[in-house]
């Protein structure tokens, strides 16, 4: 923990009318991390990335990303972060009007404003980085399996080699196999670019496999946070109840 | 008593928030539309959209206004024999009232529904926020040339619907009627002004910017799932139908009543 943490969050606070979501949550990655928060459905991962990102206004609390503030951006500095930040949605949220090429190559081209040519060579590069073949990129995601969308999506994602990405359910809904293909691409590309990582997951065996750091978020608090070795070991009900997939524990008695 | 005045008062409210919320979304588009970057080809592409594949449905509705238009105003006006006033009502009622108000009907049919369905569905999938995780600025990119397009788009709609009803009338009035061919132009042209086709044209303007607005209005804030689209594309539809009318009174007051 020498340098700055690469994404700071503080205090966060978010409600839905009377339903907190987000109760002064904290937390930290630092440079080169794969941090993989999970938890429950509707314990408020998603509210997290959307708070980070800008896409949902927050309550109260502070985040910083990569030192700054993000409160204190202008429009064009913020634009000029999110160059810098790359997001696999859950649906993969490709354009289906567009081809995967074009799909992969919009972020350089409306991004970074990159010549259409350039665009589509580094587009194929980044195809063949997650396993697909030079084949796919004049067709239309719908054309596609679910597990192929999903990679496109990560090309899409590491495009413009971003310093940060966040992964949203990257292996849901998916079999096993094709899970682990994901996996081992998604530590692949986080790698090579020594990008810091969060990943919010409900799938303890995609979490065995990414996760440097792991945070159990349980009604908009983040009730445990360690390393993978840790959790194996710890003795906390919430995370002992979750990693085994028990009916009976702390989840369950307070709902 | 009480429960339906607190109903009523409800209502009111929830007309009010949606309308100062469908205002500031205008204003949004507004803003982002006189600042570049700009899509081009997004913009080329709603003029496709809308101006030219809504030509058939228009040109089909226009040409059998036209027609009946002048198969009715000849059952009334024969019966106190002021048959050659036949003409002057078609191209009257085309350009100042039908042909605009007709156009914006179906062109909120077919285009304002496909607008709140693709807008929702990229909402709901959220391709939406991928737009805007890739730096590009949804209103930008998907509101502002859809508003453009429909602003332009109708009132060219319109001219060629108003010379489409006016050829069903002639062709009625000359073939079924018998009417002498040049006589019914020349009672075509003779009274119409200017100001009737010019209010036909700014009326299709608003109307192109309602079908749109409300179109891009519902899909941009679709709830989720199948079932929210599908109310953001019938919301957008009556919506849009419902305003075209009522606008098109209050236009038609402001344009004409001296």
């Amino acid at each position: 923990m020498s340098s700055t943490p690469v994404i700071q969050v503080k205090n966060l606070k978010k409600q839905f009318g009377n339903k907190i979501v987000l109760d002064e949550l904290d937390i930290e990655v630092s440079a080169g991390e794969s941090c993989v928060i999970i938890g429950s459905s509707g314990s408020g991962k998603s509210v997290l990335i959307k708070s980070i990102l800008g896409m949902l206004p927050f309550d109260s609390g502070k985040i910083w990303i990569n030192g700054e503030d993000t409160s204190l951006l202008s429009l064009n500095q913020r634009q000029e972060l999110l160059n810098q930040v790359g997001m696999l949605f859950q649906g993969g949220a490709l354009f289906d009007s567009m081809t995967v090429a074009e799909n992969v190559a919009f972020g350089l081209v409306q991004g970074i404003g990159m010549a259409k040519n350039k665009a589509r060579e580094i587009a194929l590069e980044k195809l063949k980085a997650v396993d697909l073949s030079p084949a796919v990129a004049d067709i239309f995601p719908a054309e596609l399996s679910g597990g192929m969308q999903k990679r496109v999506a990560l090309a899409r994602a590491i495009a413009t080699n971003p310093k940060i990405i966040f992964f949203d359910e990257p292996t849901t809904g998916l079999d096993p196999i094709v899970s682990g293909t994901i996996n081992d691409l998604i530590i692949r590309c986080v790698r090579d670019l020594g990008a810091s990582a969060i990943t919010i997951t409900h799938d303890i065996n995609s979490l065995r496999k990414i996760a440097d750091k792991v945070g159990l978020l349980f009604k908009g608090k983040l009730v445990w946070t360690g390393s993978v070795a840790d959790m194996d070991k710890t003795n906390n009900p919430y995370v002992h109840q979750f990693i085994n997939g028990l009916p009976n524990g702390p989840f369950t008695e307070v709902l | 008593m009480l429960t339906l005045l607190i109903k009523i008062g409800q209502a009111t409210l929830a007309i009010l928030y949606q309308c100062g919320h469908i205002a500031l979304f205008l204003g949004d588009a507004l803003r982002h539309a006189i600042r570049p970057p700009w899509y081009g080809r997004q913009l080329i592409n709603q003029f496709i959209q809308i101006g030219y594949f809504s030509l058939p449905v228009v040109g089909l509705t226009a040409i059998f206004t036209g027609m009946v238009l002048a198969l009715q105003s000849y059952t009334g006006f024969s019966r106190f024999s002021a048959e050659s006033a036949v003409a002057t009502v078609v191209v009257l009622s085309m350009t100042r009232e039908l042909g605009p108000v007709l156009a914006g009907l179906m062109v909120a049919g077919r285009i304002g529904a496909a607008m709140a369905a693709e807008i929702g569905t990229m909402r709901v999938t959220e391709q939406i926020d991928a737009l805007s995780m890739l730096s590009t600025n949804p209103i930008k990119y998907l509101v502002v040339p859809r508003i453009i397009a429909g602003m332009t788009m109708l009132p060219l709609l319109v001219i060629v619907a108003d010379i489409i009803g006016v050829m069903g009338g002639y062709s009625v009035g000359v073939y079924k009627l018998g009417f002498n061919a040049a006589n019914y132009l020349d009672q075509t042209w003779r009274y119409l002004e200017v100001k009737d086709i010019l209010s036909g044209l700014i009326k299709a303007t608003c109307f192109g910017l309602i079908i749109s607005l409300m179109g891009c209005y519902h899909g941009y804030h679709s709830n989720r799932g199948a079932e929210g689209v599908g109310r953001a594309t019938t919301n957008a539809v009556v919506s849009a139908s419902i305003l075209i009318l009522f606008v098109n009174y209050a236009l038609t007051i402001l344009l004409f009543e001296k």
